[in-house]
């Protein structure tokens, strides 16, 4: 079964009138004609720049959003007319909401949200001492939710999502903000959740970690129209998806061309500092790291992963030709 | 029923939760009460100074003023009390928590009546059913069954009145965000109306308060028909038994608003 599924979506939003022409009115097309197939159990990163129309998507899939023409079904239901019956079917988390009550002790949120899902007393025990088990949160049950780190918050979001076993989990900027521990557990999580429930995942993200991490499939949108549908080897492959390797040398040394499966990008500091790129797919950090010292002495290294606006724009300059 | 008594648990458990974070700040919510108390006690003292000048006002005396007063007051109170968090819309809009209310398996409605309780309204309903106690009791009223019916027909009808004035606002703010004076000005202006003598009003406010949004049949229709007092010229005596009408009407129209308000609703971007 297809847990998402939209055929020819299309949001358009109308603004104020026009400051010129009084009659008509701004016109904002943020999702166009947009076909969508989710399957149970894939794991889905759906990127693309700011305004590209992917909150719009997700608020359309959940029922919030009215869509102005094109059909779409969740879990097999229709978002709008079915909305209850859905609600008691998916999680969802946005990252800039929250579904918490920010003046009660998180444990207090949990037995709100069970009770607004019925759970009997017995299932909600259990599944709450799952979830607080799984994302380490004993230490901060009894906090006011106002009192939470950002990353504490964000797991108790996430609990709070999954608390009523839901067959397709949707997170709306999950990490955005956290630490780079934070970011790591949440990503554990996830990855056992889905092996353990088999949940179907659909993640909007800034971070090339979570993508990378957390899914198997990934779209990128554009003006509201996919630009790209695969997995994460045809996208680094389309996009040349590469990692950079900053090495800071002993002395100021030519530049280092001709390395295998890296390209020099500029030298720093007449040659103290030099930039190579690499694909990851040809070479590793510590093959080239071996290459480079060959030639000089290396007193200290960084690598820059590639940033997801840069393959977003890649993407985008590659499909508009 | 079983379906019944598992919604009842959802909205149960929000609201002793917000009456227990009200209850642990109690100095707040004394004061509050008290605040909530004197309001209600100057809106009618309005009426009285008024009185002071003449001893009747639209065919009607300050004896009999006061229980227009008094049922009116209550009726808005109690609306108030169960819808007045419809007046945070524009507040849940701009905060994404209307779009929380959306992913949960309730009525968007529902759960944004049930989000909080102001045990403070209380203080109002104190004074309404003051006035009203005072009015049935300072008034020559002939007693009997018709009576009681007719003053609980009005107090129930009244009550549906004013809530659906509350979520007919709260649907016309899905477009009108800041909006807010526009449709206080029906909802709180309509309070104020429904405590006085229609026959005071100009007929512009005759229609507006009569029949669209129809506050007159929450009290001073029905105080007209029980006290014998002529209404406004023309008008039958028994339109004070119409009050059900009015609400049927109040409802529809609230509730139109509010689906056509939700199906518009745009989300707070982000």
């Amino acid at each position: 079964m297809n847990v998402i599924e939209t055929e020819g979506l299309t949001r358009v939003f109308t603004g104020r009138p026009d400051r010129k022409n009084r009659l008509r009115r701004a016109r904002h097309v943020a999702v166009d004609g947009l076909d969508l197939t989710v399957e149970t159990g894939e794991s889905v990163g759906y990127i693309g720049a700011n305004g590209a129309g992917k909150s719009t998507t997700i608020k359309m899939l959940v029922g919030i959003l009215v869509p102005t023409s094109g059909a779409v079904t969740t879990v097999g239901l229709h978002p709008l007319k079915q909305r209850r019956a859905l609600a008691r079917r998916i999680g969802v988390v946005f990252g800039q909401r929250s579904q918490l009550w920010w003046d009660l002790p998180v444990r207090e949120s949990f037995s709100i949200l069970s009770a607004i899902h019925s759970l009997s007393a017995g299932d909600e025990r259990t599944r709450t001492a799952e979830l607080v088990d799984m994302l380490e949160m004993g230490e901060f049950l009894t906090t006011p939710v106002r009192q939470l780190s950002l990353g504490q918050r964000m797991r108790a979001e996430v609990a709070a999502a999954l608390l009523h076993r839901p067959e397709l989990l949707i997170l709306d900027e999950p990490t955005i903000g956290l630490d780079v521990l934070s970011k790591q557990r949440l990503r554990e999580f996830l990855v056992a959740q889905r092996r353990e429930h088999g949940t179907t995942l659909l993640l909007t993200t800034h971070d090339m970690g979570d993508v990378e991490r957390l899914c198997d499939r990934i779209l990128v949108v554009d003006h509201g129209r996919l630009a790209f549908d695969g997995t994460l080897d045809g996208l680094a492959r389309t996009v040349g998806a590469r990692r950079e390797l900053v090495v800071d040398l002993a002395t100021a040394s030519p530049d280092l061309v001709d390395l295998d499966g890296a390209e020099h990008v500029r030298s720093e500091s007449g040659g103290l500092r030099q930039r190579l790129a690499f694909d990851p797919q040809h070479t590793t950090a510590a093959r080239l790291l071996a290459a480079v010292s060959e030639r000089a002495e290396v007193l200290d290294l960084s690598i820059t992963e590639p940033d997801i606006e840069d393959v977003v724009r890649e993407i985008y300059r590659a499909t508009r030709g | 029923m079983a379906d019944v008594r598992r919604s009842m648990r959802a909205y149960r458990a929000v609201l002793a939760s917000r009456a227990r974070s009200q209850a642990s700040y109690r100095a707040s919510f004394r004061m509050d009460l008290v605040g909530a108390l004197l309001v209600g006690i100057i809106e009618f003292t309005e009426i009285w100074v008024l009185y002071t000048a003449s001893d009747q006002i639209g065919g009607f005396t300050l004896a009999q003023i006061m229980l227009v007063f008094g049922l009116a007051d209550l009726a808005f109170s109690l609306a108030d009390l169960v819808f007045g968090h419809c007046d945070n819309l524009p507040l849940y809009v701009r905060k994404g928590t209307l779009d929380v209310f959306f992913l949960r398996p309730q009525p968007v409605l529902a759960q944004l009546v049930t989000s909080d309780l102001s045990l403070r309204r209380i203080g109002r309903c104190l004074v309404g059913a003051t006035a009203l106690t005072v009015g049935l009791v300072v008034n020559d009223i002939d007693w009997g069954v018709g009576t009681i019916g007719l003053l609980v027909l009005s107090l129930a009808c009244g009550f549906v009145i004013f809530a659906a004035q509350f979520v007919m606002a709260a649907g016309l703010q899905f477009f009108l965000i800041n909006g807010a004076e526009m449709t206080n000005a029906f909802v709180y202006g309509g309070r104020y109306a429904a405590t006085q003598p229609a026959t005071v009003w100009p007929r512009a406010l005759l229609v507006l308060f009569g029949g669209i949004f129809p506050v007159a049949f929450a009290a001073y229709l029905p105080v007209s028909t029980l006290l014998g007092v002529p209404s406004v010229a023309g008008l039958p005596v028994w339109l004070g038994w119409c009050a059900p009408v009015a609400a049927l009407w109040a409802v529809c129209v609230a509730w139109l608003c509010w689906r056509w308000g939700l199906r518009h609703y745009r989300g707070a971007g982000g």
